[in-house]
């Protein structure tokens, strides 16, 4: 049956992704790209990767989309169509793929324990967290704790694609610049449809409280900093689509969003610091406290909030951007 | 004798709720524009996926999973019909003009 589901759903990415290249306009691109996002975190959860699937639906088809979509009010919304030669292209493309489907002959069965992977280090892993840390999400302990130092290296790149995006489309736009008597549809918002105000004041409580609890729970289930960042921007987004860009700058002006992106990574990296003046080695959990156990959790409740708060400064910030350069 | 019989049941509504969603597809394909076409798969959707969450509550019987499967639901039926509200005004919005029965009669003349 599984096997049946996500031969099925290969089948639909494939056919996304080729509707992707052929769409002319962008728009459509855009939005097809948010179903192949869909698409993969179901494939996701159907191999077990619960975390995964939560972050590509969160990310790859929420916010992602939304900022493509931003971007585009930038631009053109029609590809340029160029008349490129194939022929190199043809021939490239069709010895990778042959090479990379004569590569899938070595590969170990889908799942088979015994493969390579499994017996590395994963093992290991797995009997630690569960004498050492105590926490039933394996994934969470890797994240925050065996692979430390590759979470920081991701935070940090999170912050630095936020300030890249802050400099290149100027995230300073002065506010109250704008004439009253422009009726864009950014500054009003969608306050006069009902419907959505009614369903957007309904679920905005409802999407913040996933957040937190994806944030603090993240250690019993899937979910972490990274997804939570992603489903409190939302919450604000919506909110800003809704009620207008200025009352969302209200909510959480520009400053607090970029001291919330440097804040978090800021504290990410303190964390390190004091297990280092503590005596251990850097983002060495175990001298936090004297019960092992705790201090592992102490650690990964720390660096999880760090993230989450990189996230949720970094997208909103980028978001709000796009926004206020839409009405200049 | 009441295993079977929700066995049934529930089978009647994941199946119904299979097909009204069956039919909301053909409808976005045959529809000749998009206003038509979200007729066709907004109402069936709502109804199809009533059915289907129905159906699965059915199976999972008074659990944990059946308050979460609720939740879905009353996610589902209050923004369904808002996003095809959203979606149909957005259309207008941008100047898509519904097709009416005159333009066609035109166009095939």
């Amino acid at each position: 049956m599984i096997e049946i589901l996500s031969i099925f759903l290969l089948c639909l990415t494939v056919i996304t992704a080729v509707a992707v290249i052929r769409a002319r306009s962008l728009f459509t691109a855009v939005m097809l790209m948010g179903i192949f996002s869909l698409l993969m975190a179901a494939a996701f959860l159907l191999l077990d990767a619960a975390d995964v699937a939560l972050t590509e639906a969160a990310v790859g088809a929420g916010i992602s989309t939304v900022l493509m979509l931003s971007a585009l009010a930038l631009t053109a919304s029609k590809e340029r169509v160029e008349h490129v030669r194939f022929g190199v292209a043809v021939i490239v493309c069709t010895v990778l793929a042959g090479a990379i489907f004569y590569a899938t002959f070595d590969k170990p069965p889908l799942g088979d324990p015994n493969a390579p992977v499994h017996q590395h280090v994963a093992p290991e892993f797995f009997s630690i967290t569960r004498e050492e840390i105590g926490i039933p999400n394996v994934v969470t302990a890797i994240l925050g704790s065996f692979r430390g130092y590759d979470t920081l290296g991701e935070v940090i790149v999170v912050l630095t694609a936020g300030i890249g995006v802050l400099f290149l489309i100027g995230g300073t736009a002065p506010m109250g610049q704008v004439s009253p008597s422009s009726g864009d549809q950014t500054i009003r918002g969608l306050r006069h449809h009902q419907p959505l105000r009614v369903i957007a004041k309904w679920a905005i409580p409802f999407i913040m409280i996933f957040a937190f609890y994806v944030q603090f729970h993240g250690e019993y289930s899937p979910g972490g900093g990274f997804q939570a960042g992603a489903l409190f921007a939302a919450a604000i987004i919506l909110y800003g689509l809704i009620e207008g860009h200025r009352r969302s700058v209200q909510v959480i002006p520009p400053a607090v969003l970029r001291a919330m992106a440097a804040g978090g990574a800021l504290l990410y990296g303190a964390v390190g610091v004091v297990t280092m003046l503590m005596g251990g080695n850097f983002l060495e959990y175990r001298v936090l406290h004297e019960n092992s156990t705790t201090a592992q959790q102490m650690g990964i409740i720390l660096i999880e909030a760090g993230v989450g708060i990189t996230v949720a400064g970094v997208l909103l910030a980028i978001f709000h951007a796009f926004a206020a350069r839409d009405r200049a | 004798m009441m295993a079977p019989l929700l066995d049934v049941i529930s089978w009647v509504m994941l199946v119904g709720g299979a097909a009204f969603v069956f039919i909301g597809g053909v409808g976005a394909i045959r529809m000749p524009d998009l206003y038509t076409r979200m007729h066709a798969t907004s109402l069936t959707d709502t109804l199809g996926s009533l059915l289907i969450l129905g159906g699965l509550m059915v199976q999972a019987g008074f659990s944990l999973m059946t308050l979460k499967l609720i939740a879905v639901t009353l996610f589902l039926l209050f923004t369904n019909p808002v996003s095809a509200y959203a979606l149909a005004n957005a259309a207008l919005l941008s100047g898509l003009e519904p097709k009416l029965a005159d333009d066609e009669s035109e166009n095939e003349s």
